[in-house]
């Protein structure tokens, strides 16, 4: 096996483009080496390169990690950081390995739904920005190119003001999200839902996020209408974890609690 | 039988009743300690194994040419590579050491491989090519019991079988599959001796048992096989039953040269066996007091492919059907069916945890019926010493306190509701107080100590006194349970001397100790030590004319007389096999003296719940359990916690997930285990009374907190919610949907 260890962003893109597997904290990447599903012969480490873990107010580096965020990040993304593994894994696992990997269940990635992030892909001849929907296309399938690497995820210069972030899960830390979600609202109503493990790719519940909108003090009943429209916007499948109507009402009864956090 | 020793004569440094520290503590704890995955020696192979992707197969051809032509590979052995008995197993030896026609389970080993390195190893396994034909595979029990594919049935008849009562309860309960999960895998090293034998360290629970094994499928005389203890990273019944054992012997003789081999973890879940899956079907009649006056009870527990110990968990599983509770009027039907799920054997609690599961829940659904507290109800029908066991009929003869185990328990405090572990969802931030409702559980359990219906169970073991100190000699295993503590303590106080040092020796060396299992060997073992002790110490004094033994040497009247430097010049040695009061098989309605030993313990568990999302946090299980004697109080709460958290486990999250055979989950990632965020907080009353035949009057302690301790937590979580609760592990639809 080859292994690269560049500091720099151009010699890291050099060795993408020549068919190195990219890897970051390897927290995903050592999990599928493991099971004999990817058995990369060229991997380019990525810690060194400063570029990706630089983090400059909106722009969040491929490279940093979940302990960063949980230290600093803004509050729904903190707090999603907080349920990712173990401080072992927080210590190590980055964002941009989370969004690379782009599983159902990646916690990161409701809160990129939720504030409509974008995901910067640079090649060694483009630099381009994909809004989160155009990025993640299917379970654990990106828009990203072989010759690309994520740089940074770019949040925008704004943030609502209130932010939660829940996850639920058979186990009261290290378990894989059955269902999970962040929900946002602004000072002038405008509230955005995005869920994850409840379909292929991480969603936004639209009709939910519409109706409550333009409430502006959301009634009792608004509210148990609002958790029914993200119950029913939601497209969970049954597995090893969980069935399909169980996520289907927990979509919905977090969405709701998770709006009556961010109300009060 | 026993021999009663006298209090010791001085007082000793850590001997029993204290909380002597684990020699091998230390050295676990800084990662020096040699498991048997760390074993090394130079010029060794590795050793892999292919496995069937199938639950239900014809093995139509088996190509090993791809796997010898890859480089580094020294051999590929199959079905027609094993010399001598073609199948092993501890109770009938019905399981293939590779698949020959079939495969029957999903992940049944068909071919091993050694080679240069691990990799390799891996590779070659992956490259030798089988084609199947695929079959329908029998995974229903029902379906099995129904087809009368089986591997035993049980049938328990007493009293009168037309008694009723008026007032009847009935239910229907599921107990998933567990698996023991140790956190070492199962892993060893063959070395042969360069004479056609071969020297085993492997993971087990049993030595002697790996032993014949591998002895009958390699054609080999007893003599040239020597099975070694060795280290073990944690066993619960998982280790019981040969894996890699007679694969790793075959394929060191086959190279001539040592092979080690070590599972993965998702090869873990498929290498040993399982607890069983049950289901269970319940009437119980009391009259209007709350007297029980009928039981009747269906139990099916899945055995998988192989038979293993199904029968004897099986047969457990109808013994304590009806819990510590005195019924004259029992009616148990088991059944043990052959599906092609994956084989199903000994896990700590062997049987009696899936009853009282389905026991426990009806008590509380008859105290409801009968509008009486739950614990006045269990109370009122306590199982005492004395008693007859509702189901075998068999009279209590060494002490059984339950009524005292439930009051102890009833008088500890109970935590007020603001007192909170973390909320329902842990980190996952989904829930708030106001979302959260308390639960209360209780529940009792029993079980028996050490092997039953007539095995002849034994335990030798040798001390000797030697310039050094003291040695005990035993082949039992240490899984991480503190034996090497306890048998030390024992020596300590019964020969008053405070060197000791336990050797951990192969089958050549010594007879059996029997399995490191059934909560058995510190009353076994320590039996076999502790008379083994005494008698040398008797023997010396009366050698020496001396009427004391320390450190320093032999006493008369106060005074040193011969110097242990000259009592250790001549060689002082005693073996000694124990064997605990004799049993007998049951007659053909279950019935007779067929356990040696009980012991019990009552759970309580506190949970809260947030009932829209179906999630609990267990707050704190509290617990009183019969110890006979604690030898080593630290020892003993460190298999309570251990114990409480498997129970908690197999109430809220453990479970093998099964789709038409196929395990979905064997690996850590889905395969949840509590951890320290999930672990409760836990009290332990170690009640003693002293009377069992064991060292000191002491009990096994191993198995009973996981006994109960599973069904008190789901008794709270149906207190907190209302809802039924008729399976386990609750899983949060059970509770929200
Ligand atoms: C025990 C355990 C628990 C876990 N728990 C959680 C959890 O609770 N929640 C959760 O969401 N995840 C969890 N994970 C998964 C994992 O930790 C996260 O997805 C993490 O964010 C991955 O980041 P990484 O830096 O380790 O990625 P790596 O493993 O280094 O890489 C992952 C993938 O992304 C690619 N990649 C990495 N960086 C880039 C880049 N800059 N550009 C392009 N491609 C790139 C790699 O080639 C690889 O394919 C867990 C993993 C483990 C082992």
């Amino acid at each position: 096996m080859e292994v690269h260890h560049p500091t720099s962003l151009p010699d890291a893109l050099r060795a993408v483009a020549a068919g190195a597997t990219p890897l970051a904290g390897g927290t995903d990447l050592m999990v599928e080496i493991n099971f004999g599903h990817a058995l990369p012969d060229h991997v380019v480490g990525l810690r060194r390169v400063e570029e990706l873990n630089s983090w400059e107010d909106s722009r969040i580096g491929a490279g940093v990690t979940w302990r960063r965020i949980d230290e600093k990040g803004p509050t729904a993304l903190a707090e999603a950081a907080r349920t990712v593994g173990s401080p072992q894994i927080r210590n190590a696992g980055t964002i941009g390995g989370n969004v690379a990997t782009a599983s159902p269940a990646g916690d990161g990635l409701p809160f990129l739904a939720a504030v409509d992030a974008s995901i910067e892909l640079v090649s060694p001849t483009s630099t381009r920005h994909l809004l989160w929907s155009d990025f993640f296309v299917g379970v654990k399938q990106t828009a990203k190119a072989p010759d690309e690497l994520i740089v940074a995820i770019q949040l925008p210069e704004r943030l609502p003001s209130r932010q939660a972030f829940g996850k639920v899960g058979s186990r009261n830390a290290m378990v894989i999200a059955t269902v999970g979600c962040v929900v946002t609202r602004d000072d002038d109503g405008k509230t955005t839902v995005a869920l994850g493990s409840v379909a292929p790719t991480p969603i936004r519940a639209f009709r939910a996020e519409e109706m409550i909108s333009a409430e502006t003090s959301p009634s009792e009943s608004a509210l148990f209408e609002f958790q029914r429209l993200v119950s029913e916007d939601v497209r969970p499948i049954t597995d090893h974890r969980s069935t399909e109507e169980y996520r289907r009402h927990a979509a919905g009864v977090l969405a709701r609690r998770l709006l009556e956090r961010c109300l009060r | 039988m026993t021999v009663r020793t006298e209090q010791p004569s001085s007082r000793i440094d850590d001997g029993i009743g204290e909380s002597a520290l684990r020699p091998d503590g230390i050295a676990k704890l800084k990662g020096e300690f040699e498991y048997a995955q760390d074993q090394w020696v130079e010029g060794m192979l590795w050793g892999a194994t292919t496995r069937s992707p199938h639950p239900h197969a014809r093995i139509l051809s088996i190509d090993v040419a791809p796997a010898l032509a890859i480089g580094g590979v020294h051999a590929v052995l199959t079905a027609d590579d094993v010399p001598g008995r073609a199948s092993f197993g501890l109770e009938h030896p019905d399981q293939p050491v590779l698949a020959k026609e079939m495969v029957n389970f999903w992940g049944e080993p068909v071919a091993i491989v050694a080679a240069e390195d691990d990799a390799t190893a891996r590779r070659a396994a992956a490259a030798v090519v089988v084609e199947y034909e695929r079959l329908e595979p029998l995974t229903d029990p029902e379906d099995a019991d129904l087809r009368d594919e089986v591997f035993q049935r049980m049938r328990i008849r007493r009293g009168d079988q037309s008694a009723s009562g008026s007032v009847v309860v009935e239910g229907f309960y599921e107990v998933g599959m567990q698996d023991q999960a140790p956190l070492g895998t199962e892993a060893g090293l063959a070395v042969p001796d360069g004479h056609g034998g071969v020297d085993l360290y492997a993971t087990s629970q049993f030595v002697h048992a790996d032993h014949e094994q591998v002895v009958a499928s390699l054609g080999l005389r007893p003599e040239q096989v020597r099975a070694h203890p060795t280290g073990i990273g944690g066993a619960f019944g998982a280790r019981e039953d040969v894996n890699l054992h007679i694969h790793l012997c075959l394929l060191a003789l086959h190279t001539s040269q040592p092979v080690k081999m070590v599972y993965h973890r998702s090869e873990s879940f498929t290498g040993h066996v399982h607890r069983h899956p049950a289901r269970m079907w319940y009437r119980h009649e009391a009259d209007e007091d709350g007297n029980l006056v009928r039981v009747r009870a269906k139990v099916l527990i899945d055995g998988g492919a192989y038979a293993s110990t199904t029968a004897a968990v099986l047969a457990n599983a109808c013994y304590f059907a009806v819990g510590p509770y005195n019924c004259e009027s029992v009616s148990v039907d088991g059944v043990g069916t052959r599906t092609n799920n994956p084989p199903c054997g000994a896990m700590r609690g062997f049987g009696a945890v899936q009853v009282c599961f389905a026991h426990e829940a009806q008590m509380d659904r008859l105290a409801d019926a009968l509008g009486m507290d739950p614990l006045e109800l269990r109370r009122k029908n306590a199982l005492e010493s004395g008693d007859s066991m509702p189901t075998t009929g068999q009279v209590i003869e060494t002490p059984l306190p339950t009524v005292e185990v439930i009051d102890s328990l009833a008088a500890m405090p109970i935590p007020e509701e603001s007192e909170r572990a973390g909320l329902p969802g842990g980190s996952g931030l989904t829930t708030e107080e106001h979302h959260v409702v308390r639960g209360i559980g209780y529940a009792v359990g029993i079980k028996n100590l050490g092997f039953s219906e007539g095995f002849d169970d034994f335990a030798q073991a040798r001390v000797l006194l030697t310039p050094g100190g003291a040695i005990v000699e035993t082949a039992a295993i240490e899984v991480g349970q503190g034996l090497v503590t306890i048998l030390a303590q024992i020596v300590r106080s019964s020969m008053g001397v405070s060197s000791v040092e336990v050797r951990h020796v192969d089958t050549s060396k010594i007879d059996s100790a029997g399995s490191t299992s059934a909560s058995r060997q510190t009353q076994m073992s320590g039996g076999a030590t502790l008379e083994a002790s005494s008698r040398l110490r008797a023997r010396i004094l009366e050698h020496f004319a001396g009427d004391d033994l320390n450190d320093e040497g032999v006493w008369r009247d106060g005074e040193l007389v011969v110097p242990m430097s000259r009592v250790t010049e001549d060689k002082w040695e005693e073996t000694v096999t124990f064997r605990h009061p004799p049993t007998s098989p049951p007659d053909g309605d279950g019935q007779g003296v067929v356990h040696a030993d009980f012991a019990l313990a009552a759970h309580r568990a506190v949970v809260d719940v947030d009932p829209e999302l179906g999630l609990v946090t267990v707050v704190r299980v509290d617990t009183a359990q019969d110890v006979g004697k604690a030898l080593n109080p630290q020892s003993v709460v460190g298999q309570i916690e251990g114990g409480i958290m498997q129970g908690v486990g197999l109430a809220i999250m453990e479970e093998l997930i099964l789709d038409h055979g196929v395990i979905r989950n064997p690996n850590f990632t889905d395969y949840l285990l509590p951890t320290i965020l999930d672990a409760p907080d836990v009290e332990a009353l170690l009640i003693e009374k002293e009377g069992s035949w064991g060292p000191f009057g002491a009990k096994g302690v191993g198995e009973p907190p996981t006994i109960s301790s599973t069904a008190a937590v789901a008794a709270a979580i149906r207190n907190a919610t209302g809802r039924a609760i008729n399976r386990v592990p609750v899983r949060p639809q059970d509770i929200a949907l």
